[in-house]
C-alpha cells in the first residue's frame, strides 16, 4: 500500500492504494468515477482512455501509484460549469455514439488528437482512433464529429 | 406544430453517455455486495471425475463456493432453446440439457463448473485458482462440416444432429433443374463470428429476505423475457418475486438476448447466501462464453435458362449450434434463414435443407441479422457467379429476376407487402457511378492494382413477428410488443415500452412518435424501459422489431389516449364526442371555437371535480386518470430491402484489400429519424464488412478458441473503412400505421456478399472464403498471375 496524491478533474485526491491497483480500477472502484469504462483485458479497446497531464492514456495500462502527483482528467471532468466540451457537443450533434460504452474513451482520445493536430484530415483522424474500438457506429459519424469539433476548438 | 417524425432530432440519451453519467450494470454497486468468479472448463469436452473445493473454501474472504451438485439438488433449471424445430421426417429436434453449472460433463471451453463468491474480487479470483477439478479429457468435435461423423457429444443425440429440417418442395426443384439450361453451383462457408458488444456481460443479483424478492441487474436486450425464462424454466423464483433490470446496456447485437448461466447462478446464489453478488465478465470470458454467430457450411445450386431466368434453387446447409441449443439458436438457421434463401427473386421452385449439429464450441445463436446474412450471402454469391458464367451484367441479371409487382409472394414463406427493387437498383447504380467503373478499373490496373466491383440485392424478414405465425412454427412465445402511455396530472408524459435500447435510440425515436401523436413537446416526454417493475410485460429488442412492433404499440396506446380525451372534451364542452377533433395537442369542437388542450384534459382526468359543485368532467362510467396500454401483434413481418455496391482495390504484391467505395441504397419505409437510421446502417455495414474482410472465430481441433482476445480476433477499426455512401428509396410498409420497416440489421445482411463479390470480381472469379485476409488474397493473386501467363 502506498499513498498517492492526484489532481483529478481539478480536485485534489489523496488515497492509499495497493501497488498493483490500475488507474482504471482506482477511478472506477475507489473514486466511483464510472464514466471510464473497461471493455477488454488487453489494452486494445480504448474505452478507458483518460488524460494524464494533458495526454491521452489507456487507464488500464497505468498503475495509480505510478502516476503519483499527476493531473488526471476523466470524461466526468471534460465539461466546464455544466457546459459540454465542443467535442461532446459535436458527438451529440452528429450522432457519434449509439450505446455509449466506447464513447468516454473515444471522446477523450479525440480531444487529445485536436490538441496535437488542430485540423486533422479524415485519414489522420481514422489513424489516430485506431486504438479505440466502437462496435456500433461504423466510425463514420465519429470522424465527422471530430472534424466538426475541430472547427469549434 | 411541425411534425417530428422525419426530423433529425438530436438524441435525448446522449448527454448522460457523453458526460460519464451512463449507468451500466458494472457501474452499479450495492452495500455489502460480494463478488463472483466462475471456474470454467479449460477443455472442450471432458468428464468431471472429481471437483474438490476444500482448499479453495479455506482461502481468504471466501463466502461460498457452489457447484453443479448444489444446482441439481435445488432443482434449478437449465438454459433452453426457445424454438422447437421439427425435422423433415416429422421427428422433434433433439436438445441436450444445459445446466447452469456443469456437473458431470463439460462441452466447451468456458463451460462453467463452479462459482466462487468472496468478499472482494481479488479474493474470489485467488480462491477460484484453488478449486481443483479432475477432468477425463474426451475427443472434441469442432468442425461444422464433419460434426455428424464425430463422437457423440450428448448421449442419445445420434450424429450430433439436432434436426434435419426442410422448407420447400424437393420434387418441384428436381423438375425445375431438369428443365434448366445451366446449373450454377457453389460451396461456401459462412464464417463464425463473435458479436463483441463493447460492454462485456455483467450481472448483479440482490436478495431481500423480508420480501423474498430477487433483483437482478443484468446486461440484457429483453429483461421481461429473461425474467420469464428464469422463472418458468430456471425455477429461480416465482415471476412476481423476481425483478430484472437491464439499465444502460453497451451494445447487444443479439449476444444479450439469452439468459446466461451467470444470471441464473448469481440470482440463485444471492438468495442462498442472502447477500448481493456481482459478476463482470472479463473480455476473455466474453470471447469464450457469449453466444457466437453464423458458422454455416453450404452447398447451393441455382438452375437458370440461357437468357438468365432463375428456375430453381436448392440449398443444403450444415449449421453449427455449438455445444447447446440456446434461445434463438434453433430458429436462426431455420425460419430466419431458409425463407430468405431465395432472396429478392422470383424463383418458381426452391428448397432449403438445414442440418443443425452440435459441436464442442460456444453456443451459436442470433447475431445481428441472424440467418438472413447467411441466406443473402448464399443467393447473392450464386447470382454473381451466374452473371459471370452467363455473361450477363450482374445488375441486369438481378433486375431480370426481380418481382415487378407487390405484394410479392416469395417462393418459400413470405408475402412481401411493399417494395420497389428496380428503383433501388437504379438509384444504387447512380450513387455508385456503376457505369464509370471500367474506367476506374483501368486506372487501378495502370498502377498495378486489381479493382473489382460487387453488387448485392437483399430483402429480409424482420420486425419479428406475428405471434400466431411464429408460434405455429415452434416459437415458445408470442412476439407482440407492449406500450403504456401515462400522463402526469400536469401534462408531461411517460411512455413505457417493453422493448429495450442498447444503442438503438428508443428515448429519441419513440419520443418523436409520441410527441406527434399527442401534440406534447418532445422535452415533456420520457421513455422508460428495461425494468420489469416499470411498465407492462414486453418481448424486448432483437430482429429489428423495436420500431415496427414496439413503436406501433406506442402509437396505438396514444390513439387510445386521444379517444378518451375526445370523450372527456365532449363532456366538458357539452358537445358530442364525434364532433371533437384532435390536432397538435388540442381537442377542438367542430365548427366552434371551443377547445381544450391535452394538458387540460389530463389535469381534468386526474382532478375530476370542482369546488362547490357536484360536477365531473368525466362522462358517466369513465374512469379517472389518463393512462392507456396497448399490445401490438403485427399482421406480418417487415421487409426492408435494397441494393448495395462495393468497390475494392487489391495490391497483388501484398494481398491487401482496400475497400475504396461502399454504396448502400436501402428501403426502410418511412424514416422517423434520418440521423439515427444512418447510424444504424453505418454500424451494420461495419459488422458486415468486418465479416467479409477481417473477423473470424477459429477453434483448433481440440476445441481451444484460437481467437480469444482483441490481439487475435480482428475487430474493424476506424481506418478500415471508407466514407459510406448512404441513400434510400422509400415505399411505406402497408402492414403498420407508420409505414415503417426495420433498419438495424440491413447493413450486416447486405455487406458480406457485396464486398466478397467485389473481391472475387477483382480476382477474376476465383472463390475465396471469408474473411478475405491478405494471405488468402495474395495466394489467389499468384494463381491469377499463373493462369494469365498460361493464357498468354
Amino acid at each position: 500500500m502506498r499513498k498517492v496524491t492526484l489532481e483529478i478533474n481539478g480536485k485534489k485526491v489523496e488515497k492509499e492504494v495497493q501497488d498493483s491497483t490500475l488507474l482504471s480500477t482506482f477511478l472506477r472502484d475507489h473514486l466511483n468515477l464510472t464514466g471510464t469504462h473497461i471493455g477488454c483485458d488487453t489494452s486494445q479497446c480504448g474505452a478507458c482512455v483518460v488524460h494524464v497531464n494533458g495526454n491521452s492514456l489507456k487507464s488500464c495500462t497505468a498503475l495509480a501509484a505510478d502516476i503519483d502527483g499527476s493531473k488526471v482528467t476523466t470524461i466526468e471532468g471534460l465539461a466546464t460549469n455544466g457546459k459540454m466540451h465542443p467535442m461532446q457537443e459535436a458527438f451529440k450533434k452528429l450522432h457519434g455514439l449509439q450505446c455509449g460504452f466506447c464513447t468516454p474513451g473515444m471522446v477523450m482520445s479525440a480531444v487529445d488528437l485536436l490538441q496535437k493536430n488542430k485540423k486533422p484530415s479524415d485519414t489522420e483522424i481514422r489513424d489516430w482512433l485506431e486504438g479505440n474500438i466502437c462496435r456500433c457506429t461504423g466510425y463514420q459519424n465519429i470522424v465527422a464529429a471530430v472534424k466538426e469539433a475541430a472547427t469549434k476548438m | 406544430m411541425a411534425s417530428l417524425v422525419g426530423s433529425r432530432v438530436e438524441r435525448k440519451e446522449d448527454k448522460r453517455f457523453l458526460t460519464g453519467k451512463g449507468r451500466y450494470t458494472s457501474d452499479i454497486n450495492l452495500a455489502n455486495q460480494t463478488y463472483a468468479i466462475f471456474v470454467r472448463s479449460p477443455h472442450a469436452r471432458a468428464q468431471i471425475k472429481k471437483l474438490d473445493i476444500s482448499k479453495a473454501q479455506k482461502s481468504s474472504g471466501v463466502v461460498s463456493i457452489l457447484t453443479g451438485s448444489e444446482i441439481a439438488e435445488d432443482k434449478i433449471g437449465g438454459l433452453i432453446a426457445g424454438w422447437a424445430i421439427r425435422s423433415e421426417d416429422g421427428t422433434e429436434m433433439k436438445c441436450p440439457a444445459n445446466p447452469p453449472l456443469a456437473k458431470d460433463i463439460v462441452n466447451f471451453v468456458g463451460d462453467p463448473v463452479a462459482v466462487v463468491i468472496a468478499e472482494s474480487l481479488e479474493e474470489a479470483k485467488a480462491a477460484a485458482e484453488k478449486v481443483s477439478v479432475d477432468y477425463k479429457v474426451l475427443k472434441a468435435v469442432t468442425s461444422t462440416a464433419d460434426a455428424m461423423n464425430g463422437d457423440t457429444i450428448h448421449e442419445g443425440i445420434d450424429k450430433n444432429l439436432c434436426f434435419d429440417w426442410l422448407l420447400g418442395d424437393r420434387q418441384k426443384v428436381k423438375e425445375a433443374f431438369e428443365k434448366a439450361d445451366k446449373v450454377i453451383s457453389i460451396d461456401i462457408i459462412n464464417n463464425r463470428l463473435i458479436p463483441n458488444a463493447m460492454e462485456p456481460r455483467a450481472c448483479l443479483a440482490d436478495y431481500n429476505s423480508a420480501s423474498e424478492e430477487i433483483t437482478l441487474y443484468t446486461t440484457s436486450q429483453n429483461p421481461h423475457l429473461s425474467r420469464l425464462i428464469m422463472s418458468a424454466f430456471g425455477n429461480v423464483s416465482p415471476e412476481h418475486k423476481l425483478r430484472v433490470v437491464a439499465p444502460d446496456v453497451g451494445g447487444g447485437f443479439g449476444s444479450k438476448i439469452n439468459v446466461y448461466n451467470e444470471d441464473i447462478v448469481c440470482s440463485w446464489a444471492a438468495k442462498k447466501i442472502n447477500r448481493a453478488i456481482k459478476w463482470v465478465a472479463e473480455r476473455s470470458e466474453s470471447f469464450l462464453t457469449d453466444i457466437h454467430g453464423r458458422d454455416h457450411v453450404t452447398h447451393a445450386e441455382l438452375a437458370v435458362s440461357n437468357d438468365g431466368k432463375f428456375l430453381g434453387f436448392k440449398n443444403e446447409t450444415i449449421a453449427n449450434l455449438g455445444a447447446y441449443a440456446r434461445v434463438f439458436g434453433t430458429v436462426t438457421p431455420t425460419y430466419l434463414f431458409g425463407p430468405c434463401a431465395t432472396g429478392v427473386y422470383e424463383i418458381p421452385a426452391a428448397y432449403s435443407n438445414v442440418k443443425a449439429v452440435f459441436t464442442n464450441t460456444a453456443p451459436v445463436d442470433a447475431y445481428r441479422g441472424a440467418g438472413r446474412p447467411e441466406a443473402t450471402y448464399t443467393i447473392e454469391r450464386l447470382v454473381e457467379k451466374a452473371s459471370m458464367e452467363l455473361g450477363i451484367d450482374k445488375t441486369e441479371l438481378r433486375v431480370k429476376n426481380f418481382p415487378t409487382s407487390f405484394p410479392f409472394k416469395q417462393t418459400l414463406v413470405h408475402t412481401v407487402d411493399s417494395g420497389d427493387y428496380v428503383a433501388g437498383m437504379e438509384k444504387a447504380k447512380q450513387m455508385a457511378d456503376y457505369s464509370g467503373f471500367e474506367a476506374r478499373r483501368k486506372d487501378s490496373a495502370s498502377k498495378g492494382k486489381l479493382r473489382g466491383i460487387g453488387v448485392s440485392s437483399y430483402f429480409e424478414a424482420c420486425g419479428i413477428a406475428p405471434s400466431a405465425a411464429v408460434m405455429s412454427l415452434g416459437c415458445g412465445v408470442g412476439l407482440w410488443e407492449s406500450a403504456e402511455v401515462r400522463f402526469n396530472p400536469t401534462g408531461q408524459v411517460t411512455v413505457y415500452t417493453g422493448s429495450h435500447s442498447h444503442g438503438q435510440s428508443h428515448q429519441t425515436t419513440f419520443a418523436q412518435i409520441a410527441a406527434d401523436e399527442l401534440g406534447v413537446p418532445i422535452e415533456n416526454i420520457d421513455i422508460v424501459h428495461g425494468d420489469t417493475d416499470k411498465g407492462t410485460f414486453g418481448m424486448g429488442t432483437y430482429g429489428s422489431r423495436s420500431l415496427t412492433v414496439g413503436g406501433i404499440a406506442i402509437v396505438n396506446a396514444c390513439k387510445k389516449i386521444v379517444e378518451k380525451g375526445k370523450r372527456v372534451t365532449a363532456k366538458m364542452l357539452e358537445a358530442s364526442p364525434e364532433d371533437v377533433e384532435f390536432k397538435d395537442g388540442e381537442f377542438i369542437v367542430a365548427k366552434s371555437n371551443k377547445k381544450k388542450t391535452i394538458g387540460e384534459i389530463a389535469f381534468a382526468c386526474y382532478l375530476p371535480g370542482v369546488r362547490d359543485e357536484m360536477k365531473s368532467p368525466l362522462p358517466e362510467g369513465e374512469e379517472p386518470g389518463l393512462k392507456e396500454t396497448a399490445f401490438f401483434d403485427p399482421s406480418n413481418f417487415s421487409f426492408p430491402a435494397g441494393t448495395h455496391i462495393a468497390e475494392v482495390e487489391i495490391d497483388p504484391e501484398t494481398g491487401e484489400v482496400k475497400l475504396e467505395k461502399y454504396t448502400a441504397c436501402d428501403d426502410f419505409g418511412r424514416i422517423i429519424n434520418p440521423m439515427i437510421v444512418e447510424g444504424q446502417v453505418h454500424g451494420g455495414l461495419a459488422q458486415g464488412i468486418g465479416q467479409a474482410l477481417y473477423e473470424n472465430a477459429e477453434y483448433d481441433e481440440t476445441g481451444q478458441l484460437m481467437t480469444g482476445s482483441y490481439m487475435d480476433y480482428t475487430m474493424p477499426r476506424a481506418d478500415n473503412f471508407p466514407e459510406f455512401n448512404i441513400g434510400y428509396t422509400c415505399t411505406h410498409a402497408t402492414t403498420n400505421p407508420l409505414g415503417v420497416k426495420g433498419c438495424g440489421e440491413a447493413g450486416a445482411i447486405a455487406a458480406p456478399p457485396t464486398v466478397m463479390n467485389a473481391v472475387i470480381d477483382a480476382l477474376g472469379g476465383q472463390e475465396i472464403t471469408m474473411p478475405a485476409t491478405a494471405e488468402k488474397v495474395w495466394k489467389a493473386c499468384k494463381n491469377l498471375k499463373k493462369s494469365n501467363s498460361k493464357a498468354a
